[in-house]
């Protein structure tokens, strides 16, 4: 086993087991801190795979924006001090079966893939320079990805003003958000 | 070894090391991580001298001698206020998340630090060359601001929740124009990549080619790392200080050594990105020059910072976030654009592309001033206005 | 690239770790005089009053928000800076869209108002 195998079994282990967490942990504001490790796992396993961009991007955006927003979102509630209490509720033992029953699904799909059964990963050819360089240009390439491109902006567009629109008549009826 | 020394020392110990038996693999794993722990303590040693330097520097502005006692010029006072800090007692109040609370410093000062890892140094002396460290710098710096969050969390106290979010709420939105600055550094070098950047700037250094984009990295970094006027996160009079009321001793210090860092290091990116980094003359043929190249302009702009700290008031919070989000934020989006479109067009149509970058740049400060009278006039006119319709003050019946 | 990754990999730890080294230090150093005055939380002094929550202001929720959204803007556009030598005029122009896009949505908060600290 080359110690890059071992380090992603360990990430890998870290980010399921920080995922268990998320769900299990009493108080909520915990939570979200272990949904920071399990993105963070997932950040590490990209460099491990040679995605950098992709890393840094969830690094940035979801630990650096999402994970805050969430957790102003945790805190800002009242309950948030308190535990909640035991977090199983009676068929939990259902909601597993269905897990490692889709889990089964997606091994048996996954070892379709060829490329699972090598025991090197396929080498691209190309330098991770060119790839974002790449990436770049296909994002404005009019035989590519420029339609999505700019519907992603109006989608930001769209989420902005909702959250606008939904967060001020929370401002006009009284009570909450007084100065 | 005269003209090139870091890449001697760095042979040297790799023959050493697979002399000794290990593979050139493992040399040179151990020679990072020595690397890292070398770059680590050198980063951690320089806030001693940085915030003597500080001290110093706000002193003379404000008319008096600063630290002068303890040892040469008082070279010594950070030593001793150091020592002093490790003798008091660390006061972790009842109810605090124990592991958070403990969390929290080091958390802030590994996201400052983190950052010394992707500024190259010297030319062949980086920690590491990642073609991301653009977004890289925007990641790390976001763990900083989780870690003030997780200070005042877990510090059970509602003023330090209080000023948490205030911090937070003020950092995440000061994010915003740095991250779209950064786009021009990384538009005018083609990469992200810090040491790409650095040698494009061998024609011309950005700070000519976007002086505006240079100015709005300056300032939102300093808000970022909480530098006056921004640094309302620990105004003493307002909410005593903000998310480290509850720390104490040692910890207390580490947020203190994790800000005067970022001050500093918030200079040295400011340098690298759009003064050049470590060129200089007769710097390809003796690569050390480098080093000193960056270190003397890196404190010349870590002169402005103190000037800057010890000159102007501090804001309030409602002026800091308007001034973000009515002012550097549309600023930072017209400086994108039209670096983007002036440059493209410059170099279609045949012009020179510094000339054309000074006049594009040129007419957005024009364009600012302009928009800037116009709103100083009107907001003149609106309290003007209101003073005129005051009551009349004297000679009028008192009910 | 991976082995570029192993002295950040290196160093964010060490980084941790060495700042806790002196707060370690000073546990171990200082006096460990707990008593209940000094342990309680800080209120300038007086007693606490009533649990420790913040009230709700929707501006924190808004800020990050707003912040999310140019941050993924900003992300979007990396890519873009980084390809910008190769691209043509109009690639050029399609990103400056993109950004016009979400400058019309800042302006929809300024004049809504939602950008104001209440």
């Amino acid at each position: 086993m080359t110690p890059i195998q071992i380090l992603f079994l360990v990430t890998a282990l870290a980010a399921v087991l920080s995922a268990i967490m998320v769900v299990a942990s009493p108080r909520l504001v915990h939570a979200a801190l272990w949904l920071i490790v399990t993105l963070g796992a997932v950040a590490v396993l990209f460099v491990l795979l040679d995605a950098a961009f992709l890393a840094m991007v969830q690094v940035a955006i979801y630990i650096g924006a999402i994970a805050i927003l969430i957790i102003f979102t945790a805190m800002l509630t009242r309950r948030v001090m308190g535990e909640a209490g035991p977090q199983a509720n009676r068929s939990w033992w259902l909601a597993a079966f269905i897990g490692v029953l889709l889990f089964g699904a997606l091994l048996a799909l996954l070892v379709q893939v060829p490329a699972w059964w090598q025991a090197t990963p396929p080498t691209i050819g190309v330098t991770a320079d060119f790839l974002l360089e790449d990436l770049g240009a296909s994002l404005v390439d009019l035989d590519r990805y420029v339609v999505p491109f700019e519907v992603a902006s109006v989608l930001l567009l769209a989420a902005l003003i909702g959250a606008i629109v939904l967060a001020r008549p929370a401002e006009r009826s009284g009570g909450e958000g007084a100065k | 070894m005269i003209s090139d020394p870091f890449t001697y020392l760095g042979d040297l110990l790799r023959e050493v090391l697979v002399g000794l038996g290990l593979t050139t693999g493992q040399a040179a794993a151990l020679i990072q991580f020595l690397g890292a722990g070398a770059l680590a303590t050198a980063v951690l040693l320089l806030t001693f001298l940085l915030i003597w330097a500080e001290r110093k520097i706000l002193a003379r502005i404000q008319d008096r001698l600063g630290p002068n006692r303890v040892g040469p010029y008082g070279l010594l006072q950070t030593i001793a206020d150091a020592a002093k800090l490790l003798t008091k007692e660390v006061i972790v109040p009842d109810g605090a998340d124990k592991l958070l609370y403990y969390l929290a410093p080091p958390l802030t000062v590994m996201s400052v630090v983190g950052l010394w890892a992707v500024i190259p140094l010297a030319p062949n002396l980086i920690g590491s060359d990642i073609n991301v460290a653009v977004i890289y710098l925007i990641s790390i710096g976001a763990i900083g601001t989780l870690g003030i969050m997780l200070a005042g969390w877990s510090s059970n106290n509602k003023y330090a929740l209080l000023g948490a979010f205030r911090s937070v709420a003020m950092l995440i939105s000061y994010e915003v124009p740095m991250v779209l600055a950064l786009l021009v550094p990384t538009m005018l070098a083609g990469s992200m990549g810090m040491v790409a950047i650095v040698e494009s700037q061998r024609s011309m250094w950005f700070v000519v080619l976007a002086p505006l984009a240079a100015l709005l990295f300056f300032t939102s970094s300093m808000a970022e790392a909480g530098k006056a006027p921004f640094d309302l996160l620990e105004a003493e009079s307002e909410i005593v200080a903000g998310y480290n009321i509850e720390y104490s001793s040692m910890a207390f210090g580490m947020f203190f050594v994790g800000e005067f860092l970022h001050g500093f290091t918030l200079a040295a990116l400011t340098v690298t990105l759009f003064f050049g980094g470590w060129l200089g003359p007769g710097v390809h043929t003796y690569t050390w020059l480098g080093l000193i190249y960056l270190l003397l302009k890196t404190a010349v702009v870590y002169f402005v910072v103190v000037w800057v700290r010890g000159t102007l008031p501090r804001l309030r919070i409602d002026q800091v976030n308007a001034f973000n989000w009515k002012f550097l934020v549309p600023l930072a989006l017209v400086v994108v654009v039209v670096t983007a479109v002036a440059d493209k067009l410059a170099t279609s149509v045949g012009w020179g592309r510094t000339p054309a970058m000074l006049v594009a740049n040129g007419l957005v400060f024009l364009g600012t001033l302009v928009v800037m009278q116009r709103y100083g006039r009107a907001q003149r006119l609106k309290y003007e206005g209101r003073a005129a319709m005051a009551p009349e003050p004297a000679g009028a019946p008192r009910p | 690239m991976s082995d570029q990754w192993l002295f950040i990999a290196f160093i964010l730890p060490l980084a941790l770790f060495m700042p806790a080294l002196p707060i370690a230090l000073s546990r171990m150093i200082g006096p460990r005089k707990a008593n209940p005055v000094k342990n309680s939380p800080y209120e300038c002094g007086v007693e606490t009053v009533g649990d420790t929550w913040v009230q709700f202001k929707v501006q924190y929720y808004i800020f990050a928000l707003v912040f999310v959204v140019f941050d993924v803007e900003a992300v979007f556009l990396f890519p873009w800076a980084v390809a910008y030598d190769q691209l043509p005029l109009y690639a050029v122009l399609e990103g400056v869209l993109f950004i016009a896009i979400l400058a019309a949505g800042l302006v929809y908060a300024w004049r809504k108002g939602s950008l104001e600290w209440v």
